[in-house]
């Protein structure tokens, strides 16, 4: 999991054994489950520095620009178009991300 | 593991050529060192930052040698495989091809892309539910495919995973065949979002079927308004042209620099 390769590295690079948070940026149009995610990390962080992690997830809302009218609207799914005019050539401003923002290490 | 759907993706997946005899197995070590006080490192990294680097890298390798790559997604059982058949016959004399196959098991994909005498490396991914970047590398040092040559890579079947995950791919193809819902796009609006040519699949079956051409566009455009559609059918052979320009166009197009 790239999560867990990423903590290392950065972690490794600062010589930490352990980490004690992790922050997320997670969007709502990155196609991540929450769900399936939570599942997920409980099994792949066993027996890595992020065993003991507390983990905080800052959930990014989506946001579309109408590239028509140029409206920015919040954006729930990939199929809406823009509530203003209708149009779905749209570009995505936000809701996108899957990052990893920071880390606290002992 | 796959942040998407959770399926482990690293655990045992491996590269073949078909027609030699080598296994490629991959294993990651990280060693840690030792410290005592708290910091906060603001790491600001992309979850796929790893495997978007891999692919630029990719990217680079084909620009350079002038190499069509194409990555076909589409859900199991939508005739991927059969339209590499047909279109590898098809343009035998006209074009050099390549062809990238993923699987979670076998080699039969291989086998039969192998039968219609094109070179084909196999990746098997385990439980993997996708492919990265990376298994894409390691495929091409063994594959070395020639200059000026189309690669197709046929990614595991599935709508949702490979949709995240960029190989380097000049184009991404979206297969759907007409036994399918036409609501497909919708469904899973991630892979229609991030390619750039629908093939329309199994066209003869339309008169048995439910499904509604002017549907499954209407709903594809509303994911992505930019994208284009070729109906086929690899079985009666119908608009394989249609195919077989689109493949002519993106070969001939200038390199963008």
């Amino acid at each position: 999991m790239s999560i867990i390769a990423i903590t290392e590295k950065e972690s490794a690079k600062h010589n930490a054994v352990q980490v004690d948070e992790i922050e997320l940026e997670i969007g709502d149009l990155s196609g991540i489950e929450m769900t399936a995610f939570d599942f997920a990390w409980q099994q792949a962080v066993r027996s890595t520095l992020l065993e003991a992690a507390k983990r905080t997830i800052s959930q990014i809302p989506g946001e579309g620009l109408c590239m028509e009218c140029d409206a920015l609207f919040p954006m729930q799914q990939l199929y809406e178009p823009c509530p203003v005019c209708g149009n779905h050539f749209i570009s995505i401003q936000k809701g996108k991300e899957l990052r990893v923002k920071s880390l606290v290490i002992n | 593991m796959c942040a998407t759907c959770g399926c482990d993706a690293n655990a045992s997946s491996s590269i073949r050529q078909i027609g030699e005899a080598h296994d490629h197995h991959h294993d990651h070590d990280h060693s840690h060192g030792h410290s005592h006080s708290k910091t906060i490192i603001e790491v600001e990294k992309d979850v796929l930052y790893e495997n978007n680097l891999l692919a630029q890298r990719n990217r680079g390798y084909f620009d350079a040698k002038n190499i069509l790559a194409l990555n076909l997604v589409s859900s199991p059982g939508s005739g991927k495989t059969s339209l590499l058949e047909r279109t590898l016959t098809d343009l035998k004399d006209q074009f050099t091809c390549y062809v990238i196959e993923g699987d979670q098991q076998t080699s039969r994909d291989a086998d039969r892309i192998h039968a219609t005498g094109t070179k084909v490396a196999q990746i098997n991914t385990g439980k993997g539910c996708h492919l990265d970047a990376h298994m894409i590398l390691h495929a091409l040092q063994g594959m070395k495919p020639a200059e000026d040559s189309i690669l197709f890579i046929e990614n595991v079947g599935n709508l949702v995973c490979p949709a995240m995950f960029d190989l380097g791919e000049k184009e991404r193809v979206v297969i759907i065949s007409v036994t399918e819902g036409d609501d497909k796009p919708i469904k899973y609006p991630d892979m229609f979002h991030t390619s750039t040519v629908c093939v329309i699949n199994k066209t003869d079956l339309l008169p048995y079927v439910p499904f509604s051409m002017e549907k499954v566009k209407e709903y594809a455009r509303q994911v992505n308004p930019n994208l284009q559609f070729i109906e086929v059918s690899c079985t009666s052979g119908e608009g394989l042209q249609d195919w077989y320009q689109w493949l002519k166009e993106k070969v001939m197009l200038p390199q963008s620099v």
